[in-house]
């Protein structure tokens, strides 16, 4: 093998991986926003079509909805400040941001489990109208987005109590945060679609 | 040159104060959804209200004000594109087709 060296090679570009990963994320969310999208106008098709069942006006409970809606706006500001934490390389206090957002997630959870069961006692199940099953829909696939924030966020504040975040865990923190605040900017939409213009 | 912004990036004192304008905006909201007088401009009021609140957390909590414009530019593409698609859905069958 010859030792001789040859012109220099031209550097290879190599993308910053946060930047990869970002730019990812973005594009995920850009296409959730057209899933959310297609529910959400699915539900405004719908949602005058109650048939026999109760409508809007009977069910949503406002002022329980508004505090759901400011758990959820709270757990963003949780969020924001596990991130902020984590860029400052504060590991205790960004586990205990995580958690805390963690927490407030599943009391909007709860909240819904319990909305939902008070709906289907006055009569609203999801085979009752197309109003019942557009807003079961949105609403049902909402929460399965927080349930998985939650679960992300657990596994996120448990791999930081076993170390087993890198020196980049900021990074982790931030696609996490993306996703979470994502979710809670969907509720923004659908409290004010759903709930507030529907009484 | 750099594709980020070069405002100052937010402290946590930022994010409580914002989180203080959350929900002062979605009290608003909840009195404005109750008030009969607001009647005829309640929908146009929510929408500005809701929309508000959309800007501060994706501006601010998400970043988007202060990182690379291409994230910008990603989000966005999603948010044009959704209303115009879904629009146009909402006039064939809320509208043309009546169903």
């Amino acid at each position: 093998m010859s030792d001789q060296v040859g012109p220099a090679a031209p550097a290879e570009h190599h993308p910053d991986p946060a930047v990869v990963r970002k730019t990812a994320m973005w594009a995920f969310l850009g296409s959730e926003v057209l899933f959310f999208g297609s529910l959400i106008t699915t539900f405004l098709l719908y949602r005058s079509r109650i048939g026999e069942g109760p409508g809007p006006a009977d069910l949503f409970d406002i002022p329980f909805t508004s505090v759901s809606s400011f758990v959820l706006l709270m757990s963003s500001l949780t969020m924001v400040l596990a991130h902020h934490s984590a860029m400052r390389r504060d590991s205790r206090q960004m586990r205990v941001w995580l958690l805390a957002t963690a927490l407030l997630g599943l009391i909007f959870l709860a909240g819904q489990v319990y909305e939902f069961t008070e709906f289907v006692h006055q009569g609203l199940s999801i085979g009752t109208s197309p109003f019942a099953s557009s807003f079961y829909l949105l609403t049902g696939l909402h929460g399965v987005h927080v349930a998985v924030g939650v679960l992300m966020l657990l596994a996120t504040a448990f791999m930081s109590f076993g170390g087993r975040l890198r020196a980049d865990g900021g990074m982790n923190v931030e696609m996490v945060g993306l996703y979470w605040h994502f979710v809670d900017i969907v509720w923004i939409v659908i409290f004010t679609v759903v709930y507030l213009l529907q009484v | 040159m750099s594709e980020t912004s070069s405002r100052r990036h937010p402290t946590p004192r930022d994010y409580w104060m914002i989180a203080g304008i959350l929900f002062a905006i979605t009290a608003v909201e909840v009195v404005v959804a109750y008030v009969d007088a607001l009647d005829r401009v309640v929908a146009p009021l929510l929408i500005t209200l809701s929309a508000g609140k959309f800007v501060l957390v994706a501006g601010w909590f998400m970043h988007l004000r202060f990182d690379l414009k291409r994230y910008r530019g990603l989000f966005y593409l999603g948010l044009v594109a959704a209303p115009l698609l879904f629009g146009a859905v909402l006039l064939t069958f809320g509208v043309l087709i009546g169903d």
